[in-house]
């Protein structure tokens, strides 16, 4: 009885920060976001060399003191296209989590209040979305509506939808039988109004964590994407394109495909490792159980 | 010679001293009743002998059990005991089983893990056990899952886990807390039956004081960690020398001062009328097709209540007091009838009709903690019901409305500002009826308000409730399985059953002469403190 009232956000933020400085994975993954995302902003002032400038007598240089990461096919700093192709990545992934909150979150919370013929039709249409493999359908909508970056946010959003939809509904469900929204009913509030004073604010944790794990997936998705020439087309850098091109020149030059590779890689961890120790911050069961 | 004896023990978990110089000695068969209210250590005592306390607890002193020092058995020597010479029920049937794995093999499982015995002899000892605690094969085959049962009988397939190898020690921490008066006195009958039939010894840890002195032979009363006062029940508890023991068996038998036989108007127009409402759940899928029959929660219920009045709706677990509640408070629909609050029919409206309503009735619930929003402040929780207003106060204004609220129900107007977690149970119930009261309604329902909380604690809450039924001219209608909590602040008691109504009357009538056999299964199995004294005197 007396561990139950230490439910999170009421109040202690001082005593958040501490568990948080203590939690290893939150530090770290927040550490390389952080990275990965002042690199992305940096690039919007300086690079290294600008990449629109190709100079092809420095073709496929090695590391060295004056390219850090070495040159592509054409001449262009690898470190300054990774800079930029971080921009890419981030702000496909980025709209792509805000489109499927902003439409899976509300979509939950309406089944969860409504219940019955509403929540039954949404969440079987959810599952139809489910059931398509997201990458292959945002193949198939950007083969349709053509390759940008722009189409292949609205297909990684579309493929978040009935995530967030799931999140949202299950956590509203667990927060709808407590009896302070029969309160707050008994106070004549109608349901959509408690779910925007009561029910989400309850649930933002889980649905932060979910963000978090969506953001990575989107990061991967959009490398896939653009690895198929899908993504954001050239002169703008991608990582995933940057893969594809090296592809052909993997034996001669291997720094071509090392360097944005292990960028993918660095970045999904590290939102990864945000989300676990997010959600180990964020939800009471776990914290106590340690 | 004893068989639990503990001398001198102490607890520290972490820098807090939870327990300090407990003395306590069981015999074989028989009762030792643990008294305390929640904090006393109670529970943490019992854990002690189970060796299950957490990791920073340092235990000092001595728990000799059957010749074993417990505090210096090593962990394998323990797991050896308990649940062969040790046994313990819990408090909350619907966690204490696994839901899923089938009765018959959580009761074997012990059986053979301690025995060696095979699956064949296991599972003829657990049916044994199972007929011995009530649960005949014809009904509960071994292959049952837990969620098939009900509260009570999951109850009695805890005992049957730890009886079945005739402990000579059961921990049994509140077994009775979570059940309905009849389903616990039919448990404590299974559990004294089983004392006196295996002469096991039985450690009771109760904070009713009637249940205690209904069952227990010894008894111990505890407060924040330390033994106030120990002997024989009959004598502890009918001489109430410590003053702690007589602060208990007065708040558990408590009734407010208030205007007893106020001359209530009859022909004052009702302020409720309930005519002939009925509710249908829909029956459990089958299949696609295949649907079990609606089931029926309240059955045609139809009743008036004057102004003023104090109106308790008692009833076993289960019965539809609940659901009849919540039509009341058009919190759910009913399937058929009628709800009329002051002249003005709820059925059927719009939440935007059913504002003035509701600014009428409000609603205190049971659960001090699930009640509250545990992010917002207590000023947000207890204005929330202004909402219901026509013209919206200023935030000024709101402050002041829940400042006054907040005075009303005896908290400091500065407690606006805190969450619900920085509030103990009885102040959080509190602020639940400060929310209940701030657009001065006229009826105000409660469904079982106080059962979560201490005696001492109850006692106030009760008394908070005759005085602002006094004050404000409030009409209740109380919620509960509780009889005292019917004697001690209602005029007119309704007894349900099965969804029906079956008995109304004044209150004092009803709980001396009940008329219809639920009345009188209720009446007869609420424990209480003054019979069982005397019965205990006699013997």
């Amino acid at each position: 009885m007396s561990l139950d009232p230490a439910l999170p956000g009421a109040a202690p933020e001082r005593r958040f920060l501490r568990l948080a400085l203590a939690n290893r994975s939150f530090l770290i993954g927040c550490a390389i976001t952080l990275m990965i995302a002042g690199m992305a902003l940096l690039s919007f002032f300086w690079t290294p060399y600008d990449i629109t400038n190709l100079t092809v007598a420095d073709r496929l240089k090695g590391l060295s003191s004056s390219h850090l990461l070495g040159t592509d096919h054409l001449g262009r700093d690898i470190l300054s296209m990774i800079m930029i192709g971080a921009r890419n990545s981030i702000a496909v992934a980025i709209v792509a989590v805000v489109i499927g909150m902003g439409i899976g979150v509300p979509l939950g919370a309406w089944a969860a209040a409504r219940g019955g013929l509403v929540d039954e039709v949404l969440m079987r249409f959810n599952d139809l979305v489910f059931a398509f493999p997201a990458l292959l359908s945002a193949i198939m909508i950007t083969a349709i509506f053509g390759p940008g970056a722009l189409n292949a946010i609205i297909a990684i959003g579309i493929f978040n939808v009935p995530v967030f939809a799931r999140v949202a509904r299950a956590g509203a469900l667990s927060i709808w039988p407590r009896e302070f929204t029969l309160a707050a009913r008994a106070a004549g509030k109608s349901k959509a109004l408690i779910t925007i004073e009561h029910i989400l604010p309850n649930i933002t944790a889980l649905l932060l964590v979910q963000g978090t794990i969506q953001f990575a997936l989107g990061i991967l998705a959009e490398a896939g994407l653009s690895y198929l020439g899908l993504g954001a087309q050239p002169p703008m850098p991608s990582w995933g394109r940057m893969l594809f091109e090296a592809q052909t020149r993997m034996i001669v030059a291997p720094h071509l495909a090392i360097f944005p590779g292990l960028a993918i890689v660095v970045t999904v961890l590290g939102l990864n490792l945000l989300g676990d120790g997010l959600r180990d911050l964020l939800d009471p069961r776990l914290r106590r159980q340690r | 010679m004893s068989l639990l004896s503990i001398e001198n023990l102490s607890l520290e978990i972490g820098e807090a001293t939870i327990l300090k110089d407990i003395d306590l000695t069981i015999a074989s068969g028989e009762v030792l009743g643990l008294v305390g209210e929640s904090g006393s250590g109670k529970s943490m005592t019992a854990l002690t002998i189970m060796q299950l306390l957490p990791e920073a607890a340092r235990a000092r002193g001595r728990v000799t059990f059957d010749g074993i020092d417990i505090l210096a058995a090593p962990e394998e020597a323990m797991c050896r005991l308990r649940g062969d010479d040790l046994g313990m029920v819990f408090q909350e049937p619907m966690t204490a089983l696994n839901p899923v794995k089938s009765i018959g093999e959580q009761v074997a499982e012990g059986i053979r893990w301690h025995t060696g015995a095979n699956r064949a002899d296991a599972e003829a000892r657990a049916r044994a056990i199972l007929d011995r605690v009530g649960l005949p094969e014809a009904q509960f085959p071994l292959s049952r899952f837990p969620h098939e049962l009900s509260g009570g009988q999951r109850q009695r397939v805890v005992i049957a886990i730890a009886c079945a190898l005739k402990p000579k020690l059961l921990i049994a921490d509140e077994p009775t807390t979570a059940l309905d008066v009849v389903l616990q006195a039919q448990i404590l009958d299974l559990l004294r039956d089983l004392v006196d039939e295996s002469r096991m010894g039985l450690l009771l840890i109760s904070h009713d004081l009637a249940v205690v002195a209904e069952m227990a032979d010894r008894v111990t009363i505890m407060r924040s960690g330390e033994v106030m006062e120990a002997g024989p029940t009959a004598d502890i508890l009918s001489a109430k020398r410590h003053p702690y023991t007589r602060q208990l068996a007065e708040a558990s038998t408590h009734v407010p001062a208030r205007a007893n036989g106020r001359a209530v108007v009859q022909a004052a127009p009702a302020l409720l009328e309930v005519s002939g409402i009925t509710r249908d759940y829909p029956g459990r899928r089958r299949g696609l097709f295949a649907q079990d029959k609606p089931f029926r929660a309240v059955d045609a219920v139809s009743f008036s209540m004057p102004a003023g009045h104090a109106v308790a709706l008692v009833g076993r677990s289960g019965c539809g007091k609940s659901t009849l509640a919540r039509m009341i408070l058009a919190l759910d629909r009913p399937t058929a009838g009628e709800i009329r609050l002051m002249g003005e029919t709820l059925a059927g409206k719009s939440e935007a009709q059913l504002r003035g309503a509701r600014r009428n009735m409000q609603v205190v619930f049971q659960d001090p903690y699930g009640s509250f929003d545990p992010r917002h402040r207590v000023e947000r929780l207890v204005a929330e019901p202004l909402h219901l207003l026509d013209t919206q106060p200023s935030a000024a204004e709101r402050r002041d409305l829940v400042a006054q609220a907040l005075d009303e129900v005896g908290l400091a107007p500065a407690d606006m500002d805190k969450f619900p977690h920085e509030f103990s149970g009885g102040q959080r119930q509190r602020i639940s009826i400060a929310r209940a009261i701030i657009t001065r309604p006229k009826l105000i329902v409660a469904d079982e308000p106080v059962s979560a909380l201490d005696v001492s604690i109850r006692a106030q809450i009760l008394d908070l409730f005759a005085d602002l039924n006094q004050r404000l001219g409030l009409t209740y209608l109380f919620i509960t399985h509780d009889l005292t909590v019917a004697r001690a602040i209602t005029d007119e008691v309704m007894v349900m059953d099965e969804g029906r109504i079956v008995e109304r009357g004044p209150t004092r009538e009803v709980l001396k002469h009940p008329a219809t056999p639920a009345a009188r299964a209720l009446v007869e199995a609420a424990p209480d403190l003054e019979q069982a004294l005397a019965a205990r005197m006699r013997t």
